[in-house]
């Protein structure tokens, strides 16, 4: 098939490893071997508390090692070329946080008695201590396991601080701008969501904020700098009318690598906020996972947060769990993601200040050099981390997959709706100059390319072009559906 | 070119790079980026030193060293199965490890086929037609549960019923969910550390929305009448919500078999080991309700040379699309750790996995028996067959008991005055003797 291919006339070129079998790609691991076996006859149980049979694959391992091995050739991650997928924050992820989180001190079991796990509880509550300073907060949860879990436990903790007044607040307002997570965590947590028009520059509308909080305003959830990589400027103003009104301000630190060491939610007049450690603080995203989604909150809202919490004790002789007077309970049945949480603590540990400082430098200065360097109209701006562009007179979906062609993983596509087809773009500091002269060229060569094109596009990834619409038609969700 | 010696040393470039960006830029330096109004600006420290590579490990290896080396045999829904290096060594690929949600399927079909061969699996082992690509952990797909029975159409009411043992942790995050929908949540009596058929019976109405039993239990019993629970729920147009985890699976009933609409539980129980907690939700649900389920879904689909090809599917129940009319907030889930789970079952095989299963039950029967011989306890305290794990009578003070076989380097549950629970698997086996010897030693 790759016989028809147009070859791209500039930038990186890309050829995605590609096995193909009868009809599809690498073959499933039932397609290789598969033995059903009957469950009750050798079992140690009374045949009516058994199954009668298991039909699961059968492969040797080497067999194993290569459907694997071919699986990840098939796959793109942040070592494999630029992933500038904005809002995710596709930094690189040392390698040496992996040996770190598999330390044999890590695997302790979380019913451990607090006396003879230590060590366990002081990385966490060193890791608390790393994070209220940069987050300019008082305390924090690590418990919440990703960052729309971390939504959903300051959200509680709004829901709990205005029901401990007696205040019944039925609100959460969320700029348009916001990530849809924002909406879903509200509506989860029982509120009614007010969607909050942005203003002309892209930025929160105050007036329109005046007209929406009001007495049944809980929380506003603000992402700062937002979808756009814009800085709210009026974040002083913003905070000032909701606290009037006696809501809460709530942060959404999906953006927080564009300010570390520049600017602090908690400065800023946020009363909780989530961490993103799989952005900002480089643990991998593992293809969709597991992050984590720490919580902080002001001194005034530390006796909400979920239990157990890790202190040192009274008499600083050693580390305690304790559950806060009005803790809101608890959000992940154990501790939350204990080994993104080691990644992350070493992460921080290795860069201080300094490195953490110089990263947020080079995310801006980055996301600023390859919106200065590229074809398409860049609206909006000064941006920080990030920056949407917008895709013109193309189709964004169709130009993110030419884009492929070239070796780089798209930006994020069609979203935030208030830039048409647009191309939200987050180079990180993980990319160079060199790179990024790569990363426009390659935007550059799509610009300038005819709809034909990049409708035909991707023809150099292992899959070609996906129909989507087909798929969700009539789903086929596993193995079993694909047998006549 | 000059290294930078100050600075991330994960963010490449020289001086020379850096002039020459800031000048395209039209910026004298960095600092003048960043759009940040002076009041709110941060002049600070953060006070944290950086550090060599090698001086960060050794601080987190001397950190964690301050945990008393224990060897644990506990259990209560956080499993230690030995994890074989296949496992670590394909989940450890750059280009599985680094890469992220599959928004640009062409680009990975490897992960896609890997979830697809994971939800399959799942399908094979609840006998349900429907799998996700995970949840958080057991607990949160239990609250997810919970808000599905209020998307359902065949389901009416709205009262919550789990058993009374149900362990704290996961009633919490349960309730944690059910808040925002206002969903009470009830107990339900058991008996020898199983569902109490006609307490339950009892306790149903047609108010109820959704019935949760575990299979093996917290306590580790094997549900003798889980067709009964089933029926129950059935009769009362109530979701039967099934707890469980892959190994308990493959030799247990057939969650489809007795009546389970949903199942959700601990598939970390497989390609994880001890991680302080750290789980992978398992959720499997019928075909039926496809539409409610929460987080992502991989499907079958052809591209354009006509190959079958995987992708992200039905993703106008998620919140990227669907906003507050989402099934569920969750974006990021625990794929790394369900790719990790499915290596671990393809390595098993299913002669290996029900083998694993069975021996879950036999030593935990053998360790139970031994244990009851020791003079001061007796064991199993429930009149069931078990899964891993039992509860054991002490007729010292449980919590002492604990405590002095901590100083003999162990570690088990307290549960009760005079209770505690003991976990057994493949990981802790060989050191039964000793266990035995040393509780002997302090019962």
């Amino acid at each position: 098939m790759s016989g028809e291919d147009t070859p791209p006339e500039a930038g990186t070129l890309y050829d995605q490893a590609r096995w193909t079998d009868d009809g599809g790609y690498e073959p499933l691991l039932t397609e290789t071997g598969s033995t059903e076996v009957a469950v009750g006859d050798d079992s140690p149980l009374p045949d009516d508390l058994t199954r009668d049979s298991l039909e699961l694959p059968d492969l040797a391992e080497p067999e194993l090692a290569r459907h694997y091995t071919r699986l990840s050739q098939m796959n793109y991650g942040v070592d494999s070329g630029p992933f500038p997928l904005g809002s995710c924050t596709m930094k690189y992820n040392p390698k040496f946080t992996e040996q770190v989180a598999a330390l044999p001190e890590t695997a302790v079991h979380p019913d451990r008695s607090a006396g003879s796990v230590q060590g366990t509880l002081e990385l966490q509550a060193e890791l608390q201590d790393y994070l209220a300073r940069i987050g300019g907060m008082d305390a924090v949860t690590l418990q919440p396991p990703a960052g729309a879990a971390g939504e959903f436990t300051g959200i509680r903790i709004a829901a709990a601080y205005h029901e401990a007044n007696g205040d019944d607040r039925t609100e959460v307002v969320i700029p348009d701008s916001a990530h849809g997570t924002n909406f879903a965590t509200a509506a989860m947590a029982g509120f009614d969501v007010v969607e909050l028009p942005s203003a002309e520059d892209g930025r929160v509308d105050l007036e329109a904020l005046e007209a929406a909080v009001g007495d049944d305003t809980a929380a506003l959830m603000l992402t700062n700098p937002n979808t756009l990589g814009l800085f709210e400027r009026d974040i002083e103003a913003v905070a000032e009318v909701v606290h009037d009104a006696g809501g809460l301000l709530y942060y959404d630190g999906a953006n927080l690598n564009a300010l570390l060491g520049r600017a602090r939610p908690g400065d800023m007049g946020f009363d909780v906020m989530h961490y993103n450690v799989h952005k900002t603080f480089a643990t991998p995203h593992g293809g969709g996972g597991p992050g984590a989604g720490p919580v902080g909150v002001t001194a005034e809202l530390a006796e909400f947060l979920p239990t157990p919490h890790v202190r040192l004790q009274a008499d600083e002789s050693g580390y305690e769990r304790y559950e806060p007077a009005k803790s809101i309970g608890k959000v992940h049945g154990f501790s939350g993601n204990w080994l993104v949480l080691v990644r992350a603590f070493a992460y921080i540990a290795r860069l201080g200040d300094a490195g953490l400082a110089d990263a947020s430098a080079r995310a801006v200065l980055n996301a600023n050099y390859l919106a200065s360097q590229i074809d398409y109209e860049v609206p909006y701006g000064p941006f920080h981390h990030e920056f949407v562009a917008s895709a013109g007179d193309q189709d964004a979906a169709d130009a993110a997959k030419r884009m492929l062609d070239y070796g780089v993983h798209p930006p994020t596509t069609k979203w935030p709706e208030i830039v048409d087809e647009a191309l939200m773009t987050e180079p990180t500091e993980a990319e160079g100059k060199g790179s990024l002269d790569d990363l426009a060229a390659a935007f550059d060569a799509v610009a300038a390319e005819d709809d034909a094109t990049l409708e035909a596009a991707p023809e150099r990834t292992a899959a070609r072009r996906i129909d989507q619409v087909n798929a969700a038609r009539e789903p086929r969700l596993s193995w079993h559906s694909l047998e006549d | 070119m000059t290294r930078r010696t100050r600075g991330s040393p994960y963010a490449p470039g020289d001086a020379d790079d850096t002039a020459a960006m800031l000048d395209a830029v039209g910026v004298d330096g960095v600092e003048g980026l960043f759009d940040i109004p002076d009041p709110v600006r941060f002049d600070g420290e953060f006070g944290i030193e950086p550090r060599s590579e090698r001086d960060t490990r050794r601080l987190v290896e001397r950190t964690l060293g301050r945990n008393d080396e224990l060897t644990e045999f506990m259990g209560r829904g956080h499993y230690d199965h030995y994890v074989p290096a296949l496992v670590d060594d394909l989940a450890s690929r750059q280009e599985f490890l680094t890469s992220y949600t599959q928004y640009q399927p062409e680009v990975a079909q490897g992960f896609l086929q890997a979830l697809f061969e994971y939800q399959s699996m799942l399908v094979e082992l609840t006998g349900l037609g429907v799998a996700n690509c995970s949840m958080y952990d057991a607990a949160t797909a239990l609250g997810e549960a919970a808000t599905l029975s209020q998307r359902v159409r065949s389901v009416s009411g709205d009262r919550i019923l789990v058993p009374d043992q149900l362990r704290e942790g996961k009633r919490e995050v349960l309730g944690a969910y059910a808040d925002g929908p206002d969903l009470p949540v009830e107990s339900y009596p058991t008996a020898e550390g199983t569902v109490d058929t006609e307490g339950l019976a009892d306790a149903l109405d047609d108010d109820v929305s959704m019935v949760y039993a575990e299979n093996p239990t917290v306590c580790g019993a094997i549900e003798p009448e889980l067709d009964t629970v089933g029926d129950l729920a059935d009769d009362h147009e109530a979701l039967f919500v099934l707890g469980s985890d892959p190994i308990a699976l493959a030799l247990l009933e057939r969650p489809a078999d007795v009546g389970a609409d949903v199942v959700v539980g601990e598939a970390s129980a497989l390609g994880a080991g001890t991680a302080y907690g750290m789980g992978t939700g398992l959720f499997a649900t019928r075909e039926d309700f496809l539409r409610q389920v929460p987080g992502r879904l991989v499907g079958v689909g052809e591209d354009a040379t006509g190959r079958r090809a995987f992708t992200l599917t039905l993703q106008t129940r998620e919140q990227h699309i669907r906003k507050e009319r989402a099934t569920s907030n969750i974006c990021t889930n625990q794929a790394l750790m369900a790719l990790r789970t499915a290596i671990h079952v393809a390595t098993l095989g299913p002669d290996g996995l029900v083998d694993l299963a069975g021996d879950c039950v036999t030593l935990a029967r053998d360790l139970a028996a031994r244990l009851d011989e020791v003079s001061g306890l007796r064991a199993p305290v429930n009149d069931r067959h078990h899964f891993r794990e039992f509860q054991a009578h002490t007729d010292q003070p449980a919590a002492a008991v604990a405590a002095d076989l901590e100083s003999e380097g162990f570690a088990v549950h307290v549960v009760g005055d005079h209770r505690i629970q003991v976990c057994v698997t493949d990981a802790n086996e060989p050191a039964v003797d000793r266990f035995v010897d040393a509780i002997a030693e302090v019962a």
